[in-house]
């Protein structure tokens, strides 16, 4: 199999910073680290799976109505995710609220199963589907690790910055109220696209 | 009055894109021009105006807990809710297929202009949100509903109009070079989710 699919969704074409796919769900989970890597495995499992089941019927989806078979086997696997998530981890399924069920939309499944499970076989659409799911969780990992820890002092919810720093405590250091506001996702993207573009010059854009 | 607020509120308050960053996907790729940009937005609002509706009348009747009784009192026990997201998107995903073979089939011209957007529409998160924030929040009627629908989809058309037309201008700026593209967009709509938010707590 070849390398490329299961290396490239990390850096070179990373769903999020270079194929600007799933960025919706991306921005909305990332307040605190649980949320954000409950929501990367539930869209890695997602795409894997609804890819590799994509594949193996492929041959016999008209190409017509390929969009509405595509969406319902996506919105099945999302369906047991969801029901697990609301019997085993309540409180995070609450938390994520409506996202959950928006990743039937997310545009990294769709965009797998069209760009890739319907024209290769179903282990490697497997690997492809799951590989894009990680590239996506660990930009969302590291979106989630900043805006915890800068917005509210934690991380998984254990305080980080020590109390006594705080200025109730007669300290210097104060949370950034703005960091967990949604807007400021948005900016902590784009410096992450800024960064990695600096590195790989190749994906600049002329315009 | 209602009405008029519920509007309102999804417009500017609990604007799709800058705060539910829904629709991101192809906010950020079709707003390289006001034209294009002007085309999808008009798609979405009448998408979500023809299926938020829908989803509501099939929520009230056939998945919320216990809705079935108006068939008969022995099904208001049940529960399909688990059901939702499948029904939404079916409705979502074939709606947008007839649309897409009727304007087809009755303007050719509006078709090679919208053409290739109405089928991304389907994958549009902000059409799917709308109807799961309508199951979350519980609009009282068929009325709330659909203004909510008329509300969130116009929200969603300002914001790209808008995004376009700063785009646009940014060709005349110099923006440093791994900047460019992508990741300033990435930018200005965070600013722009900034400014949105000083209409917080309006209420009319």
């Amino acid at each position: 199999m070849d390398k490329k699919i299961y290396k490239n969704p990390f850096f070179k074409a990373n769903p999020i910073t270079v194929l600007v796919l799933g960025v919706c769900s991306a921005l909305a989970v990332t307040v605190q680290l649980k949320g954000a890597i409950v929501m990367a495995l539930s869209v890695t499992v997602v795409t894997g799976f609804s890819s590799m089941l994509v594949s193996l019927i492929r041959n016999s989806i008209p190409n017509r109505v390929r969009i509405i078979i595509q969406l319902v086997i996506v919105a099945l696997f999302v369906i047991l995710i969801d029901q697990f998530l609301k019997a085993y981890a309540y409180d995070v399924s609450k938390q994520l609220s409506v996202y959950i069920g928006l990743i039937i939309t997310n545009c990294i499944i769709m965009g797998r199963i069209e760009a890739f499970a319907l024209g290769n076989k179903p282990f490697p659409s497997l690997v492809d589907g799951l590989a894009n799911g990680m590239g996506y969780g660990m930009v969302l990992v590291v979106i989630a690790f900043i805006r915890e820890l800068f917005g509210s002092g934690t991380l998984f919810g254990l305080q980080i910055i020590p109390q006594s720093w705080y200025m109730a405590n007669g300290g210097f250091y104060e949370n950034n109220g703005l960091v967990i506001l949604p807007p400021m996702a948005l900016i902590i993207v784009g410096c992450i696209i800024w960064a990695q573009r600096a590195v790989q010059k190749e994906l600049q854009e002329e315009q | 009055m209602e009405y008029i607020n519920i509007f309102v509120k999804s417009v500017f308050v609990e604007n799709m894109v800058f705060a539910f960053f829904l629709g991101m996907c192809s906010y950020l790729a079709v707003s390289k021009s006001v034209k294009t940009a002007t085309g999808l937005g008009l798609a979405v609002i009448f998408v979500q105006l023809v299926t938020l509706p829908i989803n509501y009348l099939l929520n009230e009747y056939l998945l919320a807990p216990g809705a079935l009784a108006w068939i008969n009192p022995e099904y208001a026990s049940l529960d399909l809710s688990f059901l939702s997201y499948i029904v939404f998107i079916a409705v979502i995903a074939s709606i947008v297929q007839i649309v897409e073979m009727v304007v087809e089939k009755f303007s050719p011209t509006l078709y090679s202009s919208l053409g290739i957007f109405l089928p991304l529409i389907a994958v549009n998160c902000a059409i799917l949100g709308g109807s799961l924030f309508m199951q979350e929040r519980g609009y009282a009627n068929l009325g709330e509903a659909t203004s909510f629908a008329f509300g969130s989809g116009f929200g969603w058309f300002i914001a790209i109009v808008a995004i376009a037309a700063i785009r646009e201008k940014l060709a005349y700026s110099n923006v440093p070079k791994p900047l460019k593209g992508l990741g300033i967009s990435f930018i200005i709509t965070g600013l722009m989710g900034i400014a949105f938010m000083s209409f917080m707590g309006i209420n009319l």
